[in-house]
């Protein structure tokens, strides 16, 4: 006590000795009682606390607020370094058992019940990750980025964003005009498994997959991760990086050294467009392609096996590169949305991220595909029908059990036009097609930008569009998945000027046309063809039973300054439609709707078709999602969620299968939970070799004649 | 004020009932408790506050007890701490910046010099991170972390001797233990920092980075050092895959061939994988004979151990390696300590008994190189360099006196270095008629004798339980080993695990290199056994630092303590020779970069491959490129820019930049050829060997 009053030592004039001296009665009183420490420190000074006391005043704050919070950080500290401590010493095991305490003994992971079984590592496993989730890495960068040399400014601690974020926006970004490096800054994808094993720590992409597969014996030269730029467009990652080339001499690698045994390729997400891309790459002759000949891939791979695949596509891309709003397309924006939409940037976050995201190609490959075709026109799309009742079921249990019977029957009553992707105004999207006055934006004339005067330094195309523009855009109403590629060349010609040169988002009429043979049309299920390899398996596993994004109602933005002019419609909402703060959902794994995953598999590529000359098997595996039962399963072992359907045991323990040599009618065919193979049905999507037809047409008419 | 006071009372009451487990009588508490009730009542009046302050002395509240001191003290430092913390992250990074040197690869690029031929990195021995694929229970939780390197060196505190048990190796087999699985980290990441802070390739592949290398032209070739070499291919497919970059790098940068930048043992790896690649394919790679000249530009060996080094002698030996792992160097408190229960160097020496690798480097060449009884090729050196280096001071007074007096010693004391290792000072010293010849022969004699101390020896098992007192103090009177002689006592006094290694390294010099033996994969690793393979094109550099006493021989002893588990040799740490003589601490010094001697490193480059010679059929050009140790001349140098040391070397910027120029393109007359500062030509002369 005395040291600590010399520490705060008080100059104030003193008019009250004789209390003072009380007071050391007391402390003497008490050290006789209590502390013999303090005691003795008291005795040995009393000299210097009496010439101190002497000073004092008589309001004498002995024990000041400072003082007390010290105390109280000190003792939180002391706790928590010495729960710090015991952590530490505790066993490894111990929250093992503490869990298994609570909820019962866990299930084995679906490697060790494997193991059991007697698996072995078989296959060698090639595993290509998605957009977002492959982390990327410093290599030359500008003077704010010091440091970070080969720290990872994608996944991981994100290059501590927030100490520098204008800096981090940077150097994500790619050329605008290129799609490749800005000029003196290089960041390159992370190579190994560790590139996209965790995203961020603790939330894991393939790490429980990886875990798995190496309880039945796979291990580093039987495993690869087929790591890539994702901000690149696919044939960019070739001629910047010779990323597919390093694919190939891998997978060539993999099979040399594991006794010629095929690869099994595990591509998820955007890695699904991107592993089609190379297996056409590879067989297409070197100046374009990988020339390795056209039976490169019977030779060399046994299965794909794709996890949430976008093969058509996602509505949410739209709303990303629109108006930078998707509720999630970005992982990033699903970790901390409180943060991206924060103000941090000075009031123009979005914009940023807009900026950065619209340089960004790889986003344009996952624009919705196949247009009308697929998707829906104005009146009409393959979900028509879906009733939202099972994921209300989920959200009030409660309330569904007396309005159920009225619930489905409105529902049909009155069901959502998904085709309408993009509606300005709830009425809109609910009017039926004749209704609606449309006036067609692509002839308007953009307006010379009013607004492009102050809007500091970001930099978004709309700011070439004036205000006519953006009117032109909203008076058109509504757009179903044709005119929105149309639209997107409207409000953002640059970037799609760019991404047309990559991507391509039609459906092929006669698959032979020279033209098919520009790697633009490789990423497309529907404008090519499958590899012929009659071996070959082709499976897709998704996530189902949860709401996904499939259209959207949008509003113009009050504020049309410096800002991003259209934005998402939250205030409209319906529960009989499907319409949630402005967003119609259908059944998916919350981003992938279940058709784009899906069709593909059901009926594009079953049997032999146009698109599947060499009658490639293809199964689809679907799994319904189930939250997770309590707060220590984490992210749940029976989750359907898009991402986290990596760390589905089902879906695990198929993939380990399939990996240790089953084929797909071992693993039990098909599995279906949802209506694709109704709503594929729906879809009038020619199959039938155009040849094939014309033959039979004149065959026909000969006979006719005859 | 009375708030105040009441506020200070009420923590006083709060604390008392927090620490009642300390000893506060609980009347004591009621009394506070009643106290504060009173307080709340006369809040107000200050005055009634002093007078019962008055009244109940006893019930003041009270003092500080330690442990509220403590709590206050440490919250002081802590809010002292964290905002001094956020000061320091309120400041603009640029303020903060260390004035840094411009590396080389600044300098470069500003005269132009870009990426051009694809650069493969090979790293040494324990450099390279090892991780966890498959392991006991005990490793639980660590699937996929590193067991090696990258700091993950908490984890041998928490679990030693499991960690132990995973590193180590089938004792029998040499390769995985049953139900373990440790694999080398792939990529860049495997070797690039040792530990947090300590570098080994990360600062050579930042000032490639400023050039324009990257992930495609610049590739890791992490391989599982534990293993000998061939297995690595046997279990890992470790050759293979390198092969298989190589080529891949070769075709993707535009056909520009390969420069390998191999680090210490990595040397002789890559010396074996050149071999291998152009072998037919069981054995081999099956590259066929021009697969080097086609794929490989330069070899640029940083500090090669290419004719092995003693350090590894006294690791196998008696695990006394001063710092053959550079976990001794890194904590060698902990290792001497005993915190494995009394047999760390007993647990620490049989986990290395397993590791092939170590093997590898044994001194190759015996006599002929390394000397024999009388004589060495470093004969006459001079040892004054230890001096100039650990203490400056007394040199400056003493500079002119320490010069004349050590020039006298070094008539008279004469270090031998041929002979390894010697029981005693006086075997080191004595002229080699008056010393009991070893003979090998004796060996095969003595090592059948029965083991009569065999008895439960816990679980650190060596090989020396195995033998007899009467064989162990045997091998003591024998006296003095020369690098030939000292092969034969490593089978003697660990027979399994040169049986096991035999098979896979050979530590001779070639008579006819056209001998079909020479064939076998178990020669490839050594410079003498092997022909270079035929690319005239290539060049081959040695790289390596010179200046700093390297160890060369040992005096040993017997240990004292003969418990059963012991390792009954130790190094003689009492024995020190006059000032001015190598000897010091039981280890005679040579020159080299404190870990390999300069003949090992400089031997090949100098004589044995340069122009056409029997192990150059070819004519592969070799250049010599020595770098003198300086020692960081202040703290903010860190381990120091002209470093010669074993591994600082890698942040030695003239090495850097003499790599980063052949990497772009710059022949080895370019750079300037050779750059000799040691006597390595002498040294070379004297050895006579047929070329």
């Amino acid at each position: 006590m005395s040291s600590l009053r010399r520490r705060k030592p008080i100059n104030e004039s003193s008019d009250s000795k004789h209390k003072e001296e009380e007071e050391d009665e007391d402390h003497d009183d008490v050290d006789a009682v209590g502390d013999d420490d303090v005691n003795g420190k008291n005795k040995k000074t009393p000299s210097k606390i009496k010439k101190k006391r002497g000073e004092k005043p008589p309001k004498q704050p002995k024990w000041s607020c400072m003082d007390t919070c010290c105390w109280f950080i000190g003792c939180i500290c002391i706790t928590w370094w010495l729960l710090l401590f015991l952590y530490n010493a505790m066993p490894a095991s111990f929250p093992q058992y503490v869990t298994e305490a609570i909820t019962g003994p866990l299930p084995d992971p679906p490697g060790v019940k494997l193991k059991k079984e007697g698996l072995e590592a078989k296959h060698p496993v090639v595993f290509v990750p998605g957009i977002v989730t492959g982390g990327l890495e410093l290599w030359e960068g500008r003077e704010c980025a010091e440091g970070l040399f080969r720290k990872r400014l994608w996944g991981g601690t994100f290059g501590e964003v927030y100490k520098r974020p204008l800096c981090w926006v940077e150097h994500m970004s790619l050329d605008n005009e290129t799609g490749l490096d800005p000029c003196g800054i290089r960041v390159r994808p992370v190579s190994g498994l560790v590139a996209a094993d965790y995203f961020a720590p603790g939330y894991f992409v393939w790490a429980v997959l990886i875990a798995n597969l190496a309880r039945i014996g796979y291990e580093d030269k039987t495993m690869y991760m087929a790591a890539y730029d994702w901000r690149l467009s696919f044939q960019n990652t070739e001629v910047r990086d010779q990323t597919l080339s390093r694919i190939k001499s891998n997978i060539e690698l993999l099979v040399a050294t594991n006794g010629g045994r095929k690869v099994v390729v595990i591509p998820h997400s955007m890695g699904v467009l991107y592993f089609l891309h190379f297996m056409k790459w590879v067989e297409a002759p070197a100046p374009m392609g990988g020339g390795g000949g056209p039976d490169w891939c019977s030779k060399h791979i046994k299965a794909v096996v794709n996890i949430g695949g976008p093969f058509l596509g996602v509505p949410k891309a739209i709303a990303g590169l629109f108006s930078a709003e998707a509720k999630d397309i970005a992982v990033a924006r699903a970790l901390a949305p409180g943060f991206l939409d924060n103000d941090i940037f000075q009031f123009q976050t979005l914009q940023h991220v807009m900026r950065m995201s619209r340089t960004w190609d790889s986003t344009m490959s996952m624009i919705p595909r196949g247009g009308n075709t697929i998707w829906g026109g104005l009146d009409w799309s393959p979900e028509e029908g879906n009733s939202c009742a099972k994921k209300r079921e989920k959200k009030n249990e409660t309330q569904i059990a007396d309005q159920a019977g009225s619930e489905n029957a409105v529902c049909k009553a009155k069901s959502a036009n998904y085709g309408r992707i993009i509606s300005f105004g709830k009425d809109v999207a609910e009017a039926s097609s004749s209704d609606i006055e449309r006036i067609d934006f692509r002839g308007a004339i953009k307006g010379h930008s009013a607004a492009n005067t102050t809007c500091r330094d970001v930099w978004t195309e709309y700011h070439d569009m004036g205000f006519a523009g953006i009117k032109a855009v909203a008076e058109y109403k509504t757009y179903t998945a044709d005119s929105l590629v149309d639209l997107l060349h409207f409000v953002a010609p640059k970037m799609m000027a760019r991404g047309t040169a990559h991507f391509s988002y039609g459906v092929a009429d006669n698959l032979d046309d020279p033209k098919y043979k520009h790697y633009k049309y490789w990423s497309n299920p529907l404008e090519t063809r499958l590899p012929n390899a009659p071996d070959m398996e082709i499976y897709s596993l998704y996530g189902v039973g949860l709401p996904t994004e499939r259209a959207y109602v949008y509003k113009l933005s009050p504020h049309a300054e410096c800002s991003i002019p259209f934005k998402i419609d939250t205030s409209a909402d319906d529960e009989d439609t499907c319409l949630r703060d402005g967003v119609y959902s259908v059944d998916g794994d919350e981003t992938v709707p279940v058709l784009s995953a899906g069709f593909m598999c059901a009926k594009g590529w079953r049997g032999k078709t146009r698109f599947n000359p060499s009658g490639i098997r293809t199964y689809i595996r679907e799994y319904n999602h189930l939250p997770p039962a309590n707060l220590l399963e984490g992210r749940g072992t029976l989750s359907g969620a898009h991402v986290d359907i990596m760390g589905n045991f089902a879906l695990i323990e198929d993939v380990i299968r399939i990996a240790a040599g089953a084929s797909g009618e071992e693993l039990g065919g098909d599995q279906v939970y949802s209506k694709i193979f109704n709503w594929s049905e729906k879809i009038n999507l020619q199959l039938v070799h155009i040849s094939i037809l014309l033959r039979l047409f004149i065959f026909l008419e000969v006979s006719i004649s005859i | 004020m009375a708030s105040v006071l009441r506020f200070r009372k009420l923590c006083y009451v709060e604390s008392a009932v927090k620490c009642t487990s300390v000893g506060y009588e609980s009347f004591e508490i009621d009394e506070k408790l009643d106290k504060k009730e009173e307080d709340v009542l006369s809040a107000n009046n200050f005055a009634l506050e002093i007078n019962k302050k008055r009244k109940q002395p006893k019930r003041q509240p009270k003092e500080w007890r330690c442990l509220d001191s403590c709590c206050w003290i440490i919250g002081y430092l802590c809010t002292t701490w964290w905002l001094l913390l956020f000061f320091y992250h309120c400041l603009p990074v640029t303020l903060l910046r260390v004035p840094e040197l411009p590396g080389p690869g600044v300098k470069l690029k500003r005269e132009g010099l870009t990426a051009l031929h694809p650069v493969v990195l090979v790293p040494g021995i324990v450099t390279g991170g090892l991780e966890l694929w498959e392991g006991r229970p005990c490793a639980d939780g660590l699937f996929r972390k590193r067991l090696w390197g990258g700091g993950s060196f908490t984890q041998i505190f928490k679990r030693p001797l499991c960690l132990l048990e995973h590193l180590s190796l089938h004792y029998e087999t040499g390769l995985d233990p049953q139900g373990i699985r440790v694999r080398a980290v792939p990529g860049l990441v495997g070797a690039d920092y040792f530990a947090p802070g300590y570098f080994v390739w990360a600062v050579l592949i930042e000032n490639l980075a400023k050039i324009g290398y990257e992930g495609k032209n610049l590739h890791m070739a992490a391989y599982d050092w534990r293993l000998s070499f061939q297995n690595t291919e046997i279990r890992d497919h470790a050759l293979t895959r390198l092969k298989s970059k190589i080529e891949l790098m070769y075709i993707s940068n535009g056909y520009k061939k390969v420069v390998a930048v191999p680090h210490s043992m990595g040397v002789i790896y890559f010396l074996h994988f050149l071999k291998w690649v152009e072998t037919p394919p069981p054995m081999g790679g099956g590259g066929g004979p021009g697969w080097c000249a086609k794929h490989i530009k330069a070899v640029m060996n940083i500090g090669p151990a290419f004719l092995g080094v003693p350090k590894a002698v006294s690791n196998l030996f008696s695990a006394e390696g001063k710092d053959v792992s550079y976990i001794r160097a890194m904590a060698p408190g902990v290792f001497d300590s005993e915190i494995l229960g009394l047999q760390t160097f007993e647990r620490v020496m049989r986990m290395a008994r397993t590791w092939d690798s170590i093997v590898s480097l044994l001194p190759k060449g015996g006599e002929v190189i390394w000397g024999n009884m009388d004589r060495s090729p470093e004969e006459g050196h001079v040892c004054d360099f230890s001096k100039k280096s650990h203490s400056k001071t007394s040199l400056t007074t003493n500079n002119v006196n320490n010069s004349e007096v050590k020039r006298g010693f070094l008539v008279k004391d004469l270090a031998n270095y041929g002979r390894i290792i010697s029981f005693g000072k006086p075997a080191s010293v004595l002229h080699s008629s008056k010393l009991p010849t070893a003979d090998s022969k004796e060996f095969s004699r003595t090592s059948t004798s029965e083991n009569f101390n065999n008895f439960s020896c816990g679980e650190a098992w060596t090989e020396y339980d195995e033998m007899s007192r009467q064989s162990i103090q045997h091998v003591a009177a024998d006296k003095a080993y020369t690098t030939t002689t000292l092969l034969d006592l490593l089978r003697f006094v660990a027979p399994k695990m040169m049986r096991r290694a035999e098979a896979h390294f050979s530590h001779g010099i070639a008579e006819n290199l056209d001998d079909p033996k020479y064939n076998h994969y178990k020669y490839w690793s050594n410079p003498l056994e092997t022909k270079l393979s035929d690319a005239p094109d290539m060049e081959i550099y040695c790289m390596y630092g010179v200046g700093i006493p390297t160890e060369r021989s040992y005096v040993y002893k017997l240990s004292p303590n003969s418990r059963c588990k012991s390792i009954p040799y130790q190094i003689d740490n009492s024995v020190h020779g006059e000032d001015g003589s190598c000897l010091k601490g039981g280890v005679y010094f040579a020159d080299g970069d404190e870990s390999v001697p300069v003949l090992s490193a400089g031997f090949m480059c100098a004589k044995g491959w340069r122009g056409r010679t029997r192990f150059n059929p070819s004519g592969i050009a070799t250049y010599i490129r020595e770098y003198r140790h300086k020692p960081p001349t202040s703290l903010m140098e860190g381990r120091g820019i002209e470093s010669g040391s074993h591994v600082d070397i890698m942040g030695n910027f003239a090495l850097i930049e003499d790599i980063m120029r052949v990497a772009a393109g710059a022949t080895g007359d370019e750079i300037g050829g050779d750059q000799i500062h040691s006597n390595i030509i002498k040294m070379s002369e004297r050895i006579n060997l047929g070329l």
